[in-house]
């Protein structure tokens, strides 16, 4: 197919018409003029949107936080007051301890099963794979709200079905949504829903992984753990890495999870629970804007800066 | 490299038939985890208010109620359900569209074109994506209310016409699609650049578009956050804000109301459709993923 079929524009047609002597010297100019222009008009639309909805919101964040509401006077400029205040809001460093403790277990179970699974999809030691992935992704697809509708139900402590079951064999089952366990019910709904997301990213990184390497160390007479473990880890650990450093990011601004258990366990749940929390519950019940704007501000950075030392923590360990 | 295949390596399946039977058992097993939930909210979307309640979570109660909760669901306040579920469509598929075009614009731009700051650029792009987004939400429904448009579709549908991550994605996949050869030839037969985007490009980068969509779609049917804070209509609300709010009303009526089994149908027919899309779509979600583990 050529290119005139394909593009039989006006253009195209006017030079076809002409005697077929290269385009013209001014048809030449205008052509390179749009080749200068156009990748800026193409990535426009992009930078309009990337500014108007992340540069703008992050810079108008830090204006806020420099300032505060009040009673007399309305609106003063406080410089630094609200990032003093909050690096000693003992509210909002619970949160980020909660949310650390947090990770510190779920992120590592999440992506050791992850892992696991990725390694046995890839190794092809099972049957009924497309199944398994499919399966093992779906929770993906389901809102936040709803995976915590659904474990909230399940883990009720009257008519949820663990609770029923246990009482059929008369024990006592674990109070899922006491205080003592609300942390790990909401990682396991967490879990629930990332774990089929990251593996299809290992899964994906280990098809990259060059099928001879596997076959000479199978030759060599290494064990398929033996080739997991030494080969193909090693080798995916830029794919760990990324799926890590989502983690980090996500555990941190947890929000939808917790505040669904806020209606199902208010008492448990408080407003402060995790520092995103924390930071919706001062902006909107109590109207302290600028105060929140500090807090999603410095939550920004304790991201920015646990998502950097993971990354730099790991490269060094790589080295 | 193929990029958006799944790339199943039939050799690797066949080398090794014994030896499955064990890893298999232990899978199928786990696959209990994922299943679990969603086989209760099955079984509770037949149940009635009462059974809900009453009786085993895991298993069927004598007579389907299905039928009488789906309606329950979509005439409970006015049939404000439907509205909801109106609302998510709406928002979803404006989002994922607009969010995918713009993404392949500019990463078609930044694959085929040599412009000035185009590294910097892109680097500073691909660092946002290290923004969390949360983080975000409440300065924009600030800036939002001073343009007078929160609780307006807008204050959804803008804000989600962002995606670095698809712009990266886009960058890689055309970069690995489209022969600058076959860009210069059209150049030769005289072919604007926007044409040649539009005729020649797009073609080819459709797959690629489609993972951005989907991707997209998922994020905003699924979205919670940004519009619970920038809507207070409950007519303006997506599915996932208004389940949220019969779900508290529910909770705090203590199970007295008819409502426990209206959220939890109301929640079996939200992820139905997403789910039918997922389980259709598989190749582009599987693909999608497979250029974010490039790096």
């Amino acid at each position: 197919m050529s290119m005139g079929q394909l593009v039989p524009t006006t253009s195209a047609r006017a030079a076809a018409a002409r005697p077929r002597p290269a385009p013209s010297r001014a048809a030449r100019r205008r052509q390179l003029r749009g080749r200068t222009v156009a990748p800026y008009l193409f990535i426009a639309p992009f930078l309009l949107v990337f500014v108007a909805f992340l540069f703008v919101p992050l810079a108008y964040a830090f204006r806020l936080s420099l300032y505060a509401d009040r009673l007399v006077g309305g609106e003063v400029f406080v410089g630094l007051d609200n990032f003093r205040r909050a690096a000693s809001d003992p509210a909002f460093w619970s949160g980020v301890r909660r949310m650390a403790l947090f990770g510190l277990f779920q992120i590592p179970i999440m992506l050791g099963l992850s892992l696991i699974f990725a390694i046995l999809l890839d190794a092809g030691v099972v049957h009924l794979r497309r199944l398994f992935r499919l399966v093992v992704f779906l929770p993906y697809a389901v809102p936040a709200v709803v995976a915590a509708l659904m474990w909230g139900f399940l883990y009720g402590g009257t008519f949820g079905p663990f609770a029923q079951l246990a009482d059929k064999l008369h024990v006592t089952a674990p109070q899922f949504l006491s205080s003592n366990w609300m942390l790990a019910s909401i990682a396991n709904i967490v879990t629930w829903e990332y774990v089929g997301y990251n593996m299809i990213i290992m899964v994906a990184a280990l098809q990259a992984v060059p099928r001879e390497l596997h076959e000479a160390a199978a030759i060599d007479g290494a064990s398929e753990w033996q080739i997991a473990r030494r080969i193909k880890i090693p080798l995916i650990a830029p794919a760990l890495v990324l799926t890590s450093v989502f983690s980090i990011i996500g555990t941190l601004q947890l929000f939808n999870e917790p505040q669904i258990m806020t209606a199902i366990a208010p008492e448990v749940v408080g407003s402060s629970y995790t520092p995103n929390l924390y930071a919706y519950s001062l902006a909107f019940p109590f109207r302290q804007i600028n105060y929140s704007a500090a807090i999603s501000f410095v939550l920004g950075a304790v991201v920015f800066a646990g998502s950097y030392l993971f990354i730099f923590l790991t490269r060094r360990r790589r080295r | 490299m193929t990029l958006l295949t799944t790339g199943m390596r039939s050799g690797r399946n066949a080398r090794r038939g014994g030896a499955r039977t064990a890893p298999t058992l232990v899978l199928l097993a786990f696959l209990a985890y994922p299943l679990l939930p969603l086989f209760w909210l099955l079984v509770a979307a037949t149940k009635s208010n009462e059974d809900l309640l009453s009786t085993f979570g895991l298993w069927f109660a004598g007579d389907n109620h299905l039928l009488t909760n789906i309606r329950d669901v979509f005439t409970y306040g006015d049939g404000v359900y439907l509205r909801w579920l109106t609302n998510t469509a709406y928002y979803s598929i404006t989002s994922a569209v607009g969010a995918a075009l713009i993404a392949t614009l500019g990463g078609y731009a930044f694959a085929k074109y040599r412009f000035r700051g185009r590294e910097v650029l892109f680097g500073v792009i691909l660092g946002s994506i290290m923004v969390p987004a949360t983080a975000l939400v409440i300065p924009t429904y600030l800036l939002l209310s001073k343009a007078t448009l929160t609780d307006t579709p807008l204050a959804v549908i803008l804000p989600s016409l962002l995606s670095p991550f698809g712009l990266y994605l886009m960058r890689v996949y055309a970069e690995q699609s489209v022969p600058d050869e076959l860009i210069d030839a059209a150049r030769v037969d005289g072919a604007g650049e926007f044409q040649i985007f539009r005729r020649v490009a797009f073609r080819i980068l459709t797959p690629g578009f489609v993972t951005v969509l989907l991707f997209q779609f998922v994020a905003t049917w699924n979205n919670y956050f940004l519009p619970l804070v920038v809507l207070s209509t409950p007519e303006h609300y997506p599915v996932t804000v208004g389940l949220a709010s019969w779900n508290s009303q529910a909770a705090a009526g203590g199970g007295a109301h008819v409502l426990f089994s209206v959220v939890v149908t109301g929640a079996l027919i939200a992820i139905a459709p997403i789910v039918v899309a997922f389980v259709l779509l598989q190749r582009y979600w599987q693909g999608g993923l497979t250029v974010g583990s490039f790096r």
